[in-house]
């Protein structure tokens, strides 16, 4: 990632940009809410979809993933696979009753 | 003699192009969202466990949510347009940026603390003849029980009941309807009286165990800041470069705090 002026100031613009997705995206997120899409799952669907776009805002942009080292990815995607373990076992917990011996 | 240097915490390894704090910041975020993502599938496990119609909803104030969420934006673009100014060479411009960052964790935490006292003042009494209602106890005070009104011998407490039976979002008293006429209730008629502390509920058991973790954290990250910022601020004049890289992994952990918050906003006050 080069740190120049040029490039520093060019940055400057976008995380203003950034920063007004934000603000838009949590207005978004109230306003679905007072929505009634008529299922539960939808409007969670929903509401974190808007969640995940306004992460990926921060991450990409403010955080610099969009243009980061190798190394970086390498801790991430690792994290990423544990984390979808721990959510694959609650899954799979929910769905893992225990039954009495016969 | 010669004092050894540490290498790398200022020019970056040759191989991973990285410099050694900006590397053990985020291994130590992936740490982070290993511990938030345990209580989340916590809470999911809840959530769907929950009995249908079981789980409360508009519990929590949703314009002061909205609020606090605004916030932690504005300061994540103030921690990045600071770290921006350090690289233009504008210390004057970093300073400002950083101290809206401060004064937005301080609201921040503010908002917190008047919703949690919001919830230890509001209470659910249970009387002898099976009636249960959700309200505020005269005087507004703190973590009241039975065994504390009791113990200090009060005959009768005076009490707002919720306008809406199934509880009320507390603070958003012009949303959900505020509080019903108030009432006198004898001490010896009550089998129950417990405030919307974390032990009332699976909910809010989860909320404050989610809140609570996150507010530590925008307090810790806002002491780092302060602290580079105000004492440590010396090191630019000595070593400008050591410095920006100081702030940046300050605000890697601030940003992370604020994107945790953005999942747990829909999480917590909308679903």
């Amino acid at each position: 990632m080069s740190h120049d002026a040029h490039d520093i100031q060019k940055s400057v613009r976008r995380y203003l940009i950034v920063f007004g997705a934000l603000l838009v995206g949590t207005i978004l997120t109230v306003a679905v809410n007072a929505v009634n899409f008529h299922s539960i799952a939808i409007t969670v669907a929903v509401a974190l979809f808007i969640a995940t776009i306004k992460a990926f805002l921060v991450a990409g942009y403010f955080m610099h993933l969009i243009d980061e080292k190798k190394m970086i990815y390498g801790i991430l995607a690792s994290t990423g696979f544990f984390f979808i373990g721990l959510m694959w076992l609650t899954i799979w917990a929910m769905h893992d009753f225990p039954t009495l011996a016969k | 003699m010669q004092t050894e240097i540490l290498p790398y915490i200022v020019e970056p390894r040759k191989d991973t192009g990285l410099y050694n704090a900006k590397v053990g910041i985020w291994l130590f975020l992936a740490s982070e969202v290993m511990l938030f993502g345990a209580l989340f599938s916590s809470y999911i496990l809840l959530r769907v466990g929950a009995a249908e119609g079981t789980w409360p909803h508009h519990l929590l104030n949703i314009p002061l949510g909205t609020i606090n969420t605004l916030v932690l934006i504005c300061s994540s673009v103030t921690v990045v347009m600071s770290w921006a100014s350090l690289k233009l060479n504008q210390w004057s411009k970093y300073k400002f940026y950083q101290a809206i960052t401060i004064l937005c964790a301080l609201i921040f935490l503010g908002i917190k603390s008047f919703e949690y006292t919001d919830k230890f003042t509001h209470y659910e009494v249970v009387l002898k003849n099976g009636t249960s209602m959700t309200g505020h106890v005269e005087g507004s005070p703190l973590f009241l029980n039975l065994n504390k009104l009791k113990a200090a011998k009060t005959e009768s407490i005076g009490f707002h009941p919720d306008a809406h039976a199934s509880g009320h979002a507390e603070g958003a008293k012009g949303e959900a309807g505020g509080h019903g006429e108030g009432m006198k209730i004898a001490t010896a008629d009550i089998t129950k009286l417990e405030c919307f502390g974390p032990w009332h509920s699976t909910y809010l058991a989860i909320y404050f165990t989610l809140t609570g973790l996150h507010a530590l954290h925008v307090f810790a990250g806002a002491c780092v800041i302060f602290a580079i910022w105000g004492p440590l601020a010396g090191l630019w004049k000595k070593d400008p470069e050591r410095y920006t890289n100081r702030v940046e992994v300050s605000g890697l952990f601030w940003h992370f705090v604020d994107l945790v918050w953005i999942f747990l906003f829909p999480v917590l006050y909308l679903l």
